[in-house]
């Protein structure tokens, strides 16, 4: 098992991913806000890789670890960190995910900065006891005597074309049922570097999920230097009148598409948000948008059912009751597991949102 | 993959000087073995599905790969094993390593149950007032367990969970430690905590979850935690102190404090997964951390002899890469001598080190337990009589000429004094606010916890004649 794995994930690091990206969505680069200084051109894993090379320059204290980091992991995002910071800052663990976020933990509850990496969302489960009763719950129980608020774990996530079962999952629905964890996922290399710098940065145990199918096909200017993007705030990507439309991570990207085709093939104005952090997430934001618009679209790769869209639809339902003028939608992934052949007619693609943002206007 | 990245060091050097190339690419370039398996993947394909030879890719893929060179032969000079993940010889005897062959690694001894020193050379040369600390840390230990055992009974406090039988675990290796040496425990370590100087009122505050709760009345009873005397919170989820202790190890290498790190465990928690991990983690990553396990025959009700079918867990050690030791853990002394000296090759070595001690549970798992259920009161009694870590070491600070009788009887009145005191100040004292629950989840409450506070608080409010406010602190506004 574990040789197979280990071939999947170099073989994963192998395929292109644009090949698969190209047929679901369209990467636009954005431009960073001139005050972030100057940039360089990086895609999502090398400014994944610059957040690090910051988080360990600015901090003496501050580890990388995982399975196969050393080398520059298996999706390059730690490469060169080992040459430059030294065998003891950024080092291989043994196979085993447990043990890898509680000795997250431990770094962090000894005062040092944890920077934590599962190879795939889909093998954080061993660690599930870890994060949810220890890492989530360190400080409450403690009364605030101990805390593991300076471990970020990190991890490719979501779908890659071809992952199946074990290499495209999102879970971010299980984390954030958890009170104490922080759950963020970016949308693009610039975001990415800001808000990982933020995670990591955070005095509370974060989760940051990267979206892995972009790790290659998104390539914007992204700032050299130390900023960061605020944690539990969303970021209004459009303005529209008609439908709001919130997702994050890769699907922001199919919802943009949505927005565009809406707009010009049903004359529908949408609202695009990106939620970047799922737990605590931005109600504020996406209520004062659906106040507006009086419609709501929620789209996640996830499965459905208990997916974080119900989180979301059920806290918009209380607070803008009077202002809903269509049920809301969510159209997410099937309650299945992944599959592989099939992963085409189970992703929430653009037709699909774009067929519920008709059903939302014509309701 | 794994092992051909060690078996092919030109293939892994290819990888090292990646930068911007992907890995694999690089890695299907620089090892013909593996692009050849996966030519002939697709050259199978093309006989399979007979796609016509004028498919120009597919014929430069099966060129590619007739013309790959099979793998080099190099000439064996040295007939000896050269896997990269062992360091064995070869042997041409069939041999199955039987665990049974092997006895069972021995219990270290410094005195035997009537107290008496067994080897001079072995005796701790500790001092009167030392010795005199450790008795009495020991018997205060053993009168706050009954107290509170009782109080439990009389429903005064929720839940329980006694020391009897490990107090000389406990103390002797609390003594052999630095008390800044960080301690990771599973929950019945309070000795640890009392040779520190956590305080009578601080263990009873936790146990009635008061206001004055350094927990904040959060969690369960004995779920102990002091950041003032390096003593981590406890949690109920077994063996997760584990692998957290090595990370913190980890992080006091890297600080070069001076310090290193003790983590406790039970024998069944040597079950669980997190222990595996702990102790892998700690031999690979070179962590000046001791691992002490207290082997007290039982989990719950699970015996040992369900719990695993090894030598115990010191056996385990060596296979960790780890120096083990088993003690007898009802000798103090003894006890106090291997954490000495484990933390002198931890902290020395940056390596970790294991501790068995083995001991006998007297007391029921909790409160929530009766243990008579399953174990004979003919077996308690024999480990509560004849071999009492109190009682040895009582024998063996009489015979020093430190201890008798009369200061039994005065060191008796006084410790249940202090610990009634301290039971009746505790019992007096409010629990924590209401609005106390919402604190302390994230650093700063976010917006949808000031909202659920707010709406709490709103409702306590309105309908108080529900709830029980009057053994609360006052809520604040809010």
């Amino acid at each position: 098992m574990i040789v197979k794995r280990g071939l999947r994930s170099v073989l994963y690091a192998l395929r292109t991913d644009a090949r698969y990206a190209s047929t679901r969505f369209t990467f636009v680069p954005e431009v960073a806000p001139d005050e972030y200084g100057p940039t360089t051109k990086l895609n999502l894993f090398q400014s994944i890789n610059s957040a690090m090379d910051v988080a360990l320059s600015t901090d003496k204290t501050a580890i990388i670890f995982g399975e196969d980091v050393a080398f520059g992991g298996v999706f390059r995002a730690t490469i060169n960190l080992q040459e430059k910071y030294g065998k003891d800052r950024v080092f291989n663990t043994p196979l085993c995910e447990q043990g890898i976020a509680g000795f997250g933990i431990g770094v962090a509850a000894a005062g040092s900065t944890a920077i934590a990496e599962i190879q795939f969302a889909d093998y954080i489960f061993p660690a599930f006891d870890q994060l949810v009763n220890e890492a989530a719950k360190y400080r409450y129980r403690s009364g605030d005597q101990f805390d593991s608020g300076s471990l970020t774990v990190r991890s490719p996530y979501g779908a890659v074309g071809h992952g199946a079962l074990y290499h495209s999952q999102s879970p971010e629905a299980y984390f954030a049922h958890t009170a104490g964890l922080k759950v963020v996922i970016p949308r693009g290399p610039i975001q990415a570097k800001g808000l990982l710098l933020s995670c990591i940065r955070d005095k509370n145990p974060c989760v940051f999920f990267e979206p892995k199918i972009l790790y290659r096909s998104a390539v914007e200017n992204v700032p050299s230097g130390d900023y960061t993007v605020p944690l539990g705030k969303a970021d209004i990507l459009r303005k529209g009148t008609d439908v709001t439309v919130v997702g994050y991570g890769t699907q922001i990207h199919v919802l943009k598409e949505v927005a565009d085709m809406a707009q010009e093939k049903l004359g529908v104005s949408c609202e695009v948000i990106d939620l970047q952090t799922i737990l605590p997430w931005d109600a504020q934001a996406v209520c004062e948008s659906v106040v507006k618009t009086g419609r709501l679209l929620v789209s996640h790769e996830a499965p459905l059912t208990n997916g974080f869209a119900s989180e979301i639809a059920s806290y918009v339902q209380k607070e803008c009751f009077l202002n809903l003028e269509a049920p809301i939608e969510r159209v997410c992934g099937w309650d299945t597991p992944f599959p592989h052949s099939m992963e085409a007619f189970y992703l929430p693609d653009k037709w699909r949102c774009l067929d519920a943002v008709k059903r939302l206007s014509k309701y | 993959m794994r092992t051909s990245l060690r078996l092919i060091p030109s293939f892994y050097r290819g990888i090292q000087n990646v930068t911007n190339t992907c890995a694999v690419e690089r890695c299907m370039r620089d090892a013909p073995v593996a692009r050849l398996t996966h030519s002939r993947l697709f050259a199978h394909k093309v006989q399979e599905k007979e796609i016509p030879l004028e498919d120009k890719k597919l014929d430069d893929l099966i060129q590619k790969a007739e013309a790959s060179p099979p793998p080099a032969i190099e000439p064996i000079d040295i007939d000896k094993p050269r896997f990269p993940g062992s360091r064995s010889e070869w042997t041409e005897k069939l041999e199955f390593l039987m665990p049974e062959a092997y006895p069972g690694i021995p219990v270290y001894r410094v005195m035997d149950r009537k107290g008496l020193i067994r080897d001079a050379a072995q005796e701790p040369k500790l001092d009167e007032p030392t010795l005199v600390k450790m008795y009495q840390k020991m018997t205060l230990l053993n009168y706050m367990d009954r107290i509170l055992y009782e109080s439990q009974r009389q429903g005064r406090i929720s839940f329980y969970m006694t020391h009897f039988g490990e107090e000389g675990i406990l103390i002797g290796s609390a003594a052999g430690l630095d008390d800044k040496d960080l301690a990771y425990v599973q929950y019945r370590e309070a000795g640890v905590l009392m040779w520190r100087g956590f305080t009578l009122d601080q263990f009873m505050n936790q146990c009635y979850g008061n206001e004055e709760d350094l927990g904040k009345g959060k969690q369960m009873p004995v779920h102990y935690g002091s950041k003032e005397l390096a003593f981590v919170t406890v949690s109920s989820p077994l063996a997760t102190q584990m692998p957290q202790a090595v990370g913190s190890a980890y992080a006091y290498k890297r600080a070069q404090n001076g310090q290193i790190v003790i983590c406790y465990f039970g024998d069944g928690a040597a079950s669980e997964g997190d222990a595996h991990a702990a102790f892998n983690f700690s031999a690979t990553l070179d962590c000046p951390i001791i691992f002490f396990c207290r082997n007290n025959g039982y989990a719950i009700s699970t015996p040992t002899s369900q719990q695993f079918r090894g030598d115990g867990i010191a056996s385990r050690g060596p296979g960790y890469g780890i120096p083990t030791i088993r003690v007898d853990g009802n000798d103090t002394l003894a006890i106090y001598n291997v954490t000495k000296a484990a933390r002198d090759i931890s902290l020395q070595q940056n390596r970790p080190v294991l501790i068995e001690a083995m001991t006998y549970r007297i007391g029921h798992h909790s409160t929530s337990d009766d243990s008579s259920a399953y174990r004979s009161v003919d077996e308690v009694k024999h480990w509560d009589k004849e071999d009492n870590p109190i009682a040895r070491f009582r024998r063996y600070i009489t015979q020093k000429g430190y201890w008798n009788d009369e200061k039994e009887t005065q060191w008796k009145d006084q410790a249940k004094k202090q610990v009634m005191q301290a039971f009746q100040r505790a019992e007096h004292k409010k629990k924590p606010s209401p609005e106390e629950l919402f604190n302390d989840v994230y650093d700063e409450l976010p917006w949808h916890l000031q909202k659920q506070r707010k709406e709490m608080m709103d409702f306590v409010r309105s309908n108080p004649e529900h709830y029980p406010l009057k053994e609360h602190a006052k809520m604040g506004a809010a």
